[in-house]
């Protein structure tokens, strides 16, 4: 059993926040050079990277899919990434993570408009600090659109958990360590389609209510900031017109 | 006024003047993809970035990549690679290509100026010789992304025709983002660093001017020298 740890303090948590507050967010967009698309993401003391290549020729070609792009996703966590260095390479969580990411952003892609393609996506955890797969579909959304892929709108991505009875969002590393409950949430904010819902430790049917609208009403800011991350990197973009030939 | 938007914003509720880059949903015009919004004709959404996808009539600059009797395979910067049929030379003369003496009339790595004469479903892209391109004669080429592309011939070939007179350099621009220069070599070089700089300012107002400043001023400092 796991020690006991104080995680409220007068209604506040361990780094002060409130129940309903996210931590700081910094994204920037197009810090690849190499890379057809890509974005920086900071959650807190995460700090993410993601990567856009393609579309491309798809390899192996038996792997090709004659209607549409087949989407590729990376999850990798860096060695220095956490406290206890992680061995490198893919593990089984990686791979679920992966696996569940690019289901999360796969609904908004339109695939079809690139037969016989591959798109893939990378993300690289450089620091971690619980809900590092929440700030990697945040990132690699936008670095989707930042590659110029056809996309129905972009996927914002937040964790709710529970610690000490108390529904609270975005949890850190201490809260989900010594928390009850972690659940990571996906969704396209325009239409309220959840496309990632994912729970770690059990939460009532009221906790889980309430968890899904404070993660919901999170993506909302989430969105926001991804939106404006990349309407500002073109903010003095005023095009006096598009030549013909 | 343009507009930069983002996939999934909502642009228009004009849905039959939905253009490219725009998908419908509920009858509401939504942006799909991060661009420029031009609502000229119809509603379009101007990439800022992406893949050159080939549509029929582009005039692409190709690499040849590959040698497959009758076809040369041919590399034109985009996910999809190309291919030129051999009749494409033995139209011109009377002998007959045998097979294995494809790369007599072309071979790995050469370059070719090439229409796209076919684009089917499964992405097969037929392109057509055009002669009168010889790249064999000299020359740069450099390559940016083809959503500058208009940027650099700019608003009716503006900015294009005041490249080719200031840097007095033969300019072909393709569709896909391949560029040819032709002249003496620091003219070239001059030519070069203005494009670059074009398509790294493609979003902003007033480029042609400023391109032109910047041409003027090299010159001029080249003078004093």
């Amino acid at each position: 059993m796991k020690e006991e740890i104080e995680l409220l303090k007068e209604g506040k948590r361990l780094d002060g926040r409130g129940f309903d507050e996210l931590r700081p967010i910094k994204i920037e967009v197009g810090v690849l050079k190499r890379a057809d698309g890509s974005c920086y993401f900071e959650l807190g003391d995460n700090k993410v990277i993601a990567a856009v290549y393609g579309p491309r020729e798809m390899h192996p070609r038996h792997a090709q899919d004659a209607k549409m792009a087949v989407v590729k996703f990376r999850y990798n966590m860096a060695p220095f990434s956490v406290d206890e260095r992680k061995r490198p390479g893919p593990d089984r969580r990686s791979m679920e993570i992966s696996k569940v990411s690019r289901e999360a952003l796969d609904p908004v892609i339109m695939r079809e408009y690139y037969p016989k393609t591959e798109i893939d996506v990378y993300v690289e955890i450089l620091q971690s600090d619980a809900g590092t797969r929440t700030a990697g579909i945040n990132a690699a959304s936008v670095a989707l659109a930042d590659a110029g892929i056809p996309m129905k709108d972009l996927v914002s991505s937040v964790a709710v958990g529970k610690i000490e009875g108390e529904v609270v969002l975005d949890l850190n590393a201490m809260e989900d360590n010594y928390g009850e409950a972690d659940m990571p949430v996906a969704m396209v904010t325009r239409t309220n389609t959840i496309t990632l819902l994912q729970m770690d430790g059990r939460l009532e049917k009221e906790e889980f209510k309430r968890g899904l609208q404070l993660a919901m009403s999170a993506c909302r800011q989430i969105y926001e900031l991804q939106r404006a991350a990349l309407i500002d990197r073109y903010s003095e973009s005023v095009v006096e017109g598009e030549g013909e030939e | 006024m343009y507009k930069v938007v983002i996939p999934g914003d909502f642009i228009s509720e004009a849905v039959s003047r939905a253009g490219e880059g725009t998908y419908v949903e509920d009858g509401k015009v939504y942006a799909m993809r991060y661009g420029i919004v031009d609502e000229r004709g119809s509603i379009k959404v101007v990439p800022l970035s992406g893949k050159y996808v080939p549509t029929e009539g582009d005039v692409v600059i190709g690499r040849v990549t590959e040698i497959s009797f009758p076809f040369w395979i041919v590399d034109i910067a985009s996910p999809y690679e190309a291919r030129l049929h051999m009749s494409e030379f033995a139209d011109t003369r009377d002998e007959k290509i045998e097979f294995g003496s494809l790369s007599r009339y072309l071979d790995l790595d050469d370059l070719i100026v090439a229409k796209v004469t076919n684009v089917d479903l499964m992405m097969r892209i037929d392109l057509a010789l055009k002669e009168d391109f010889n790249l064999r004669r000299g020359g740069r080429l450099i390559e940016i992304p083809h959503t500058k592309v208009p940027r650099v011939i700019g608003r009716g070939g503006s900015m294009i025709k005041m490249l080719k007179e200031k840097c007095n350099c033969f300019i072909f621009i393709a569709k896909n983002g391949r560029i040819w220069i032709r002249g003496r070599e620091d003219d070239m070089n001059l030519a070069t660093e203005a494009i670059l700089k074009i398509a790294s300012e493609s979003h902003t107002t007033g480029l042609t001017d400023r391109v032109a400043d910047f041409l003027d001023s090299f010159k001029r400092e080249k003078g004093r020298r």
